[in-house]
């Protein structure tokens, strides 16, 4: 082999470069994300009311297509009653509506979103719950 | 099993017919369960086109304009930017008549006409120019009840709708408005905007939804009359038929929705 002490320097250095991050990074795995619905507004309600509009199932995997339709309708076709599938009536609005219960936007949405990495940019114009710092 | 060509198109014809017309049952099934899931609030106030008219002759004390136009701004976070006037955001606002009224002022006009404030706001035109450029939609014109609306989520900041309003109506977010909105007089029911979008009146359509009538209207006392222009017996257009009123630049055909009396 021609040159293959530099061959060998240089492949380890490669190896080495793109190994570093496993290695530093250690096995500790970011904490999975473990959004909390205790606020004390979700907790004021008798336990048979605690539901979000739809299942829980449906609202962790679809929240974002509901919400994408939620604002079409109210904004573009002027609809904002929302009648879920248990024909339970609600005012279709992010503020108002979601967040008045899920009042620990931190502890809620941001805490999946942070984990996947996602930033919608939902609270550019629409003002978060004030949470007080604990 | 033989067939002639007869029995085929017979045979092909029926079966197409069947085809389309279960398509339409079905189609109108799904929409009967689509269209389950929302509607309007039934408390909303309804029109075939909202139409504002302001009486001028009530506005007398600088404090009679103010009143609105805090109601307004309070109510849909509008920030306060002083400084830079490119940077002013305004919903409803004061302007002379000569600038209010370009191209009527004549030579020997009372200064006290000359100068006298105008309440201006958005006109929701029967025929919008802003929603004619806007290359997104964002802006477009409601079906329902002619409001000119602005749809913030898809407004790219490209500004045509402000060069193509005739009247001043817009204003661009040049900067973020979050730090010029007063925390304390926040409504946190209402959101802000941000910084890249254009924003304007949209006659209370959040307010209009729950059955109240818009900010401005309800500080007025009187002085701003809202209703529905293609209603004979609505308020708007008892005091249209029975005094004088003219609108702002009629000759660009924009048909404005916002009527001025003296």
């Amino acid at each position: 082999m021609y040159n293959g002490w530099k061959i060998i320097i240089g492949l380890i250095i490669f190896v080495g470069l793109i190994t570093a991050p496993f290695i530093f990074s250690g096995k500790k795995a970011t904490a999975k994300p473990d959004p909390k619905v205790d606020t004390p507004e979700i907790l004021k309600l008798p336990e048979s009311e605690r539901k979000c509009v739809e299942s829980k199932e449906f609202m962790k995997r679809e929240h974002m297509k509901l919400l994408n339709q939620w604002r079409d309708w109210v904004v573009r076709d002027g609809d904002t009653i929302y009648t879920n599938v248990e024909g339970k009536r609600y005012t279709i609005s992010l503020q108002n509506t979601c967040m008045k219960c899920h009042s620990n936007k931190t502890k809620f949405c941001d805490e999946c979103h942070n984990y996947a990495a996602v930033s919608p940019y939902c609270w550019d114009c629409h003002i978060a719950p004030k949470e007080k710092k604990s | 099993m033989s067939m002639d060509r007869r029995e085929f198109l017979k045979i092909a014809g029926i079966s197409t017919i069947l085809g389309i017309g279960g398509i339409s049952v079905v189609n109108s099934l799904r929409n009967l369960v689509e269209a389950s899931q929302i509607s309007p609030n039934p408390e909303a106030l309804k029109a075939k086109r909202w139409a504002m008219v302001v009486d001028m002759s009530k506005f007398k004390t600088d404090e009679d304009y103010q009143r609105c136009i805090n109601a307004c701004h309070r109510a849909h976070n509008v920030p306060e930017i002083v400084g830079n006037p490119k940077h002013e955001v305004k919903w409803l606002w004061k302007e002379t008549y000569e600038h209010a009224f370009p191209g009527t002022e004549d030579e020997y006009l009372s200064e006290g006409i000359k100068h006298l404030p105008f309440l201006l706001l958005c006109n929701h035109c029967a025929n919008p120019p802003c929603v004619r450029v806007c290359p997104t939609k964002a802006t477009f014109k409601r079906k329902s009840d002619g409001i000119v609306m602005m749809d913030m989520h898809r407004c790219i900041g490209c500004r045509f709708c402000m060069a193509a309003c005739p009247y001043g109506a817009r204003s661009f977010n040049w900067r973020d408005p979050r730090p010029f909105i007063d925390t304390a007089k926040e409504n946190l029911e209402f959101p802000t905007r941000t910084k890249g979008v254009v924003e304007k009146c949209t006659f209370c359509y959040e307010r209009l939804a729950k059955g109240l009538r818009p900010a401005c209207v309800e500080e007025s006392k009187g002085a701003l009359i809202f209703g529905d222009i293609e209603d004979p017996n609505s308020e708007v257009r008892k005091v249209l038929s029975s005094r004088y009123s003219f609108r702002r630049r009629p000759e660009l055909g924009t048909q404005p929705s916002v009527y001025y009396i003296l």
